[in-house]
């Protein structure tokens, strides 16, 4: 199995509420550097409220975060980002008018050597070439580094997408839906990518509705049912009947938890 | 060449735009080449007028018209600011009118220094925006509702602050030379020159730059083409306006905010981070851009150019009175841009729209003004043109969502 050590990001605890709508409820969740882990559960069940308030989308109303052992707040998208956290959102969260580069360094743009407090330039040509490496590095396929991305294909907006998250050198890589609306080519590519990550010795998360993809690439399957966690299963070891049971709370579901179980 | 299919998707180092003429048409019919476009429309513009009144293209005339189009195209290109983000501001005319009525009658009723009396009333500018700005992004009021408001508020502080008689008279002061200065023609070429060569070695560094760095770049003689186009314009421009009065101040003025302006939206992180806003905002607050602080800092930025413009037009008038920075201004300013492809949904434009937008429409405004049309005649081809141009955006756009590019 993958995965080893202390875990490198761990809730406690988790809660949070929209209104009367109890969307996380007492959630504790881990993931180690060199794993990866599938995030399932019905529609509501809490997943990306759980992905957005790691990565600093949503605050929690109630709970603990946790990176590499030390207990950290993340109050916003910044602070998930210092932490080495990156998210690649299932609306992918690109800026369509502006091009592939632009969208890969937005928010951590280069610049230009010069005198400090003036207004310094972008540093283009550099920009332009480490999108080159990394879309290579990737194997990414798009028409051009300048673009425009919306003019690009689905899958082609997800490798950007992916891509960009891993321009800051981060050690937990998030993916919300990586596959959804994906055609099969597309998807093996992304999934291939996965893998690449987990060899980079980060610790990945992935949400996804698709069991056969989930069985696929992941070392461990952390399921959610209405907010609460209903247990964590090892890939190699579980069935998917065993998870659709986690998902749905079937009347044998508690039986089948493992580790720490619901709240 | 929309890629659609993973299959057909090409190298990474492929060029970026075919250049092949009919590929250029193209893109010229769907908008991408708006300034070609407004460019286009100018020179049929001037045609028009010249048919029918040889003095139209005459140097004094042309003259005039870049003197005419000075305060609108400055106010413009803070409008553009404000575009870019997606929003709008209707108190440009107002705060104009009311800044150069703080710069004036500090200058002539408090005796102020006239340039410390025009940087207060730019500051005063930039307070307005301030405060607009952080209303809009505090209470999340729509920017068009809280600067419609303050259009109000800024138009009765004009009143309040011209006082009983109304007006207030700059002839006597230093502050008209801002609109009243011309260099002389050897003053002139020199600009020019200095001008156009900085422009040469920005461009064919840039080139060398990006060859060095192994990244493609456009061909060398396209580059030099587009030198060449801009040193022709210049040179013309230089001779004509030296056989009037030569270049006037207030025209350096004006490209200086452009150029500075331009800068700072293409080649600046917070030039970058304007167009991430106006195109998604949501993905920019995710890449952890200040979406607020964007916002206020382009109202700011809004607000000051609007009361440069107001400044420079009460240079011209040599007064500033109870309807400065009213009539059509506003509306003016803002279609100024619109017309040359600057988009009103925001994340598309450029600065240099404003110089264009504001030429169309001085030129039509110029050119029935020396045919002597009516008013009634006047103002209904001058709504015509802005609503044409609006269309003509709304077209772009919808062919871009057609093709998937919001």
């Amino acid at each position: 199995m993958n995965g080893k050590g202390a875990p490198i990001l761990a809730t406690k605890g988790v809660s949070k509420s929209f209104g009367p709508v109890q969307a996380l409820d007492d959630v504790d969740f881990e993931v180690r550097r060199g794993e990866v882990v599938a995030m399932v559960g019905d529609n509501g069940a809490g997943k990306s409220t759980l992905i957005k308030a790691i990565a600093g989308i949503y605050s929690i109303d109630a709970g603990e975060f946790f990176f590499e052992g030390q207990p950290v707040s993340i109050g916003g998208p910044n602070d998930a980002t210092r932490l080495g956290i990156a998210t690649v959102y299932q609306d992918l969260a690109l800026c369509d008018n502006l091009d592939v580069v632009a969208n890969l360094f937005l928010g951590q743009e280069e610049l230009l050597q010069g005198p400090p407090g003036v207004v310094r330039a972008l540093d283009e040509t550099d920009m332009e070439h480490r999108s080159h490496e990394l879309l290579e590095q990737l194997s990414v396929t798009i028409p051009s580094v300048r673009s425009e991305v919306g003019t690009l294909s689905g899958g082609q907006r997800q490798q950007v997408a992916v891509a960009r998250s891993l321009l800051g050198d981060p050690q937990v890589v998030i993916l919300d839906e990586p596959t959804a609306a994906l055609g099969v080519v597309q998807t093996k590519q992304v999934l291939e990518l996965i893998r690449r990550l987990r060899e980079r010795d980060l610790a990945v998360i992935v949400i996804s509705h698709n069991l056969a993809n989930v069985f696929e690439v992941a070392d461990r399957i952390f399921v959610l049912r209405l907010g609460r966690k209903a247990g964590v299963f090892d890939a190699t070891s579980t069935t998917e009947e065993e998870i659709v049971g986690a998902i749905t709370g079937a009347e044998f579901g508690n039986e089948h938890e493992q580790g720490e179980g619901a709240g | 060449m929309r890629i659609g299919d993973p299959d057909f998707a090409a190298p990474a180092d492929a060029p970026a735009e075919s250049t092949s003429p009919l590929d250029l048409l193209r893109r010229f019919l769907q908008g991408d080449l708006a300034s070609l476009r407004v460019i286009l429309a100018i020179a049929v513009i001037w045609i028009v007028f010249e048919v029918q009144n040889e003095r139209f293209l005459s140097a004094v005339n042309l003259t005039n018209l870049f003197l005419q189009i000075t305060a609108v195209g400055l106010i413009s290109v803070g409008v553009v600011m404000a575009l870019l983000i997606g929003e709008i501001d209707l108190s440009i005319g107002a705060v104009s009118g009311f800044a150069a009525a703080v710069m004036a009658v500090l200058n002539v009723k408090h005796g102020w220094n006239p340039w410390l009396a025009v940087v207060a009333g730019i500051g005063t500018g930039a307070i307005i925006g301030f405060v607009q700005g952080s209303l809009f992004t505090r209470f999340s009021i729509p920017s068009f509702v809280v600067t419609l408001a303050g259009s109000l508020v800024w138009q009765g502080a004009l009143l309040k602050v011209l006082g009983s008689t109304g007006t207030v008279n700059l002839t006597n002061s230093e502050i008209i030379k801002l609109a009243n200065t011309f260099y002389s023609p050897v003053v002139g070429w020199i600009v020019m020159a200095v001008g156009v060569g900085l422009f040469a070695l920005i461009t064919l560094s840039g080139h060398r730059r990006r060859l060095a760095a192994g990244v493609t770049s456009e061909p060398l003689g396209l580059l030099l083409a587009r030198v060449g186009v801009v040193a022709v314009v210049a040179i013309v421009a230089i001779a004509i306006l030296n056989s009037d009065r030569g270049l006037p101040l207030a025209l350096i003025i004006l490209f200086a905010f452009v150029i500075g302006f331009q800068f700072l939206t293409t080649r600046t992180v917070f030039g970058r981070h304007l167009f991430a806003v106006g195109g998604n905002a949501e993905a920019a607050r995710r890449a952890g851009i200040s979406v607020t602080r964007i916002r206020v800092v382009a109202l700011t930025l809004c607000s000051s150019m609007a009361a440069v413009g107001g400044i420079l037009a009460a240079a011209r008038l040599e007064s500033v009175n109870q309807s400065s920075g009213g009539s059509n201004l506003l509306l003016e300013a803002i279609a100024g841009p619109v017309i040359a492809g600057t988009s009103l949904f925001g994340g598309r434009g450029s600065v240099w729209s404003a110089l264009l937008g504001a030429t169309v429409i001085g030129s039509i405004s110029n050119g029935m003004y020396l045919l002597a049309l009516e008013s009634s005649v006047k103002y209904m081809i001058t709504g015509g043109v802005l609503l044409a141009a609006v269309v003509v955006d709304a077209i772009a756009r919808s062919r871009r969502q057609a093709e998937g590019r919001v």
